[in-house]
């Protein structure tokens, strides 16, 4: 059975606290949005493949915080060497989702380079991360979510999954100088 | 066109500037993030004190550009951050720069070393095409940037710090000699 971006999204959102950090690019970002708006949404990633090292600066600057990045395939290849940064850095509160559609699919759903054959998991786990894991069944992932979220970080969830249904591609939010002051808001808000 | 060194620098007729005294300026602005790719002119005297010094966290990177995004994602805190690297990973990150520090107004503060130049030789004027490039480079992105190369110079760190975070705006610091250890 196929696993469905969209469902997977709505299966993290239970486990996600008031006081997380999630960090979203591209397409997960967006389904994101839609699925789950939240002052602590952090979109301002800027340049493709930076997701991972936004959350390693947002881990390190906030360790009584978890952060969550929803990562896409073809954009941790442009980054891989943060894998290894991240797992160097040793955030506990780290939690790396990876949407691993194989294909780049914002910008045509052009093949990534070896899409058949690149094991995220294995990259991640000789990178140092302190666990890796890797879904392709909605009640794996729905079973297994809360046991990822209890161990220490860095962790690794790759998600061998699909598009699920087209949410909008508001670009112009996600750049926004409303979206960073968002964040920066709720960021700094005194904790009640 | 490849440059060629024509006529041989003076290494020993100029003055260098302190490391010790750059570490502490950027202690006193506030500073206890160093994120860092080795970079052979500061090597010495700066990224190795640091990395032995308690006052400093020292995230070691693979790339520049992940510290372009680490600073500025720290900085959403008030987290005050330095990213050290040398000239050809300045050139590397430019799009992160131009993205995270420009488009998005976050204050990134880098200090880069300017490997090849000569130690009497403005940067404008270097031999070395990588070198001489680099300023202009900055003055059409728009980037501030200062340079470091005789000991005054240095006196200026805290406050080129403390207006970046206070404007949001990237600096780059720009290390034309060798930090002396001392």
């Amino acid at each position: 059975m196929t696993l469905y971006r969209d469902d997977a999204l709505k299966a993290l959102i239970p486990h996600i606290r008031d006081t997380d950090i999630v960090v979203a690019v591209y397409q997960s970002c967006f389904d994101w949005l839609a699925l789950n708006p939240r002052d602590l949404n952090y979109v301002a990633v800027g340049a493709m493949g930076q997701a991972s090292s936004h959350g390693l600066g947002l881990a390190l600057a906030n360790p009584d915080r978890r952060v969550i990045v929803l990562d896409g395939d073809g954009s941790l290849l442009m980054n891989l060497g943060s894998l290894v940064s991240i797992a160097e850095a040793g955030v506990t509160n780290f939690y790396h989702f990876l949407s691993a559609n194989r294909v780049y699919e914002v910008n045509g759903s052009h093949p990534i380079p070896g899409g058949q054959v690149v094991d995220f998991e294995s990259l991640a786990r000789s990178a140092g991360y302190a666990g890796s894991h890797s879904f392709t069944q909605l009640k794996a992932l729905t079973d297994g979510l809360a046991d990822v979220l209890a161990l220490p970080g860095p962790q690794m969830s790759v998600l061998e999954l699909q598009a699920g249904q087209p949410y909008p591609r508001d670009y112009n939010y996600i750049h926004s100088a409303e979206a960073r002051a968002i964040f920066e808001d709720a960021l700094n808000k005194p904790c009640v | 066109m490849i440059a060629s060194v024509s006529q041989p620098s003076d290494y020993t007729n100029v003055a260098y500037p302190s490391g010790a005294r750059i570490i502490s300026l950027i202690k006193q602005a506030g500073v206890r993030e160093i994120v860092a790719v080795p970079d052979i002119v500061t090597s010495n005297g700066l990224l190795w004190p640091i990395s032995e010094d308690p006052d400093f966290r020292l995230t070691r990177i693979c790339k520049e550009d992940e510290g372009v995004s680490i600073c500025a994602a720290m900085s959403y805190n008030g987290t005050r951050a330095v990213l050290m690297m040398q000239q050809t990973g300045l050139m590397d990150s430019l799009n992160a720069i131009r993205a995270i520090g420009i488009d998005y107004a976050r204050p990134v503060v880098m200090l880069v070393g300017l490997q090849g130049k000569e130690p009497d030789v403005h940067p404008d004027q270097s031999q070395v095409y990588g070198v001489r490039i680099v300023r202009p480079i900055l003055d059409v992105m728009e980037i501030s940037h200062s340079l470091i190369e005789n000991p005054d110079d240095v006196d200026h760190i805290p406050d080129a710090i403390s207006r970046a975070y206070e404007n949001s705006q990237p600096h780059i610091f720009l290390i034309g000699r060798a930090p002396e250890l001392t």
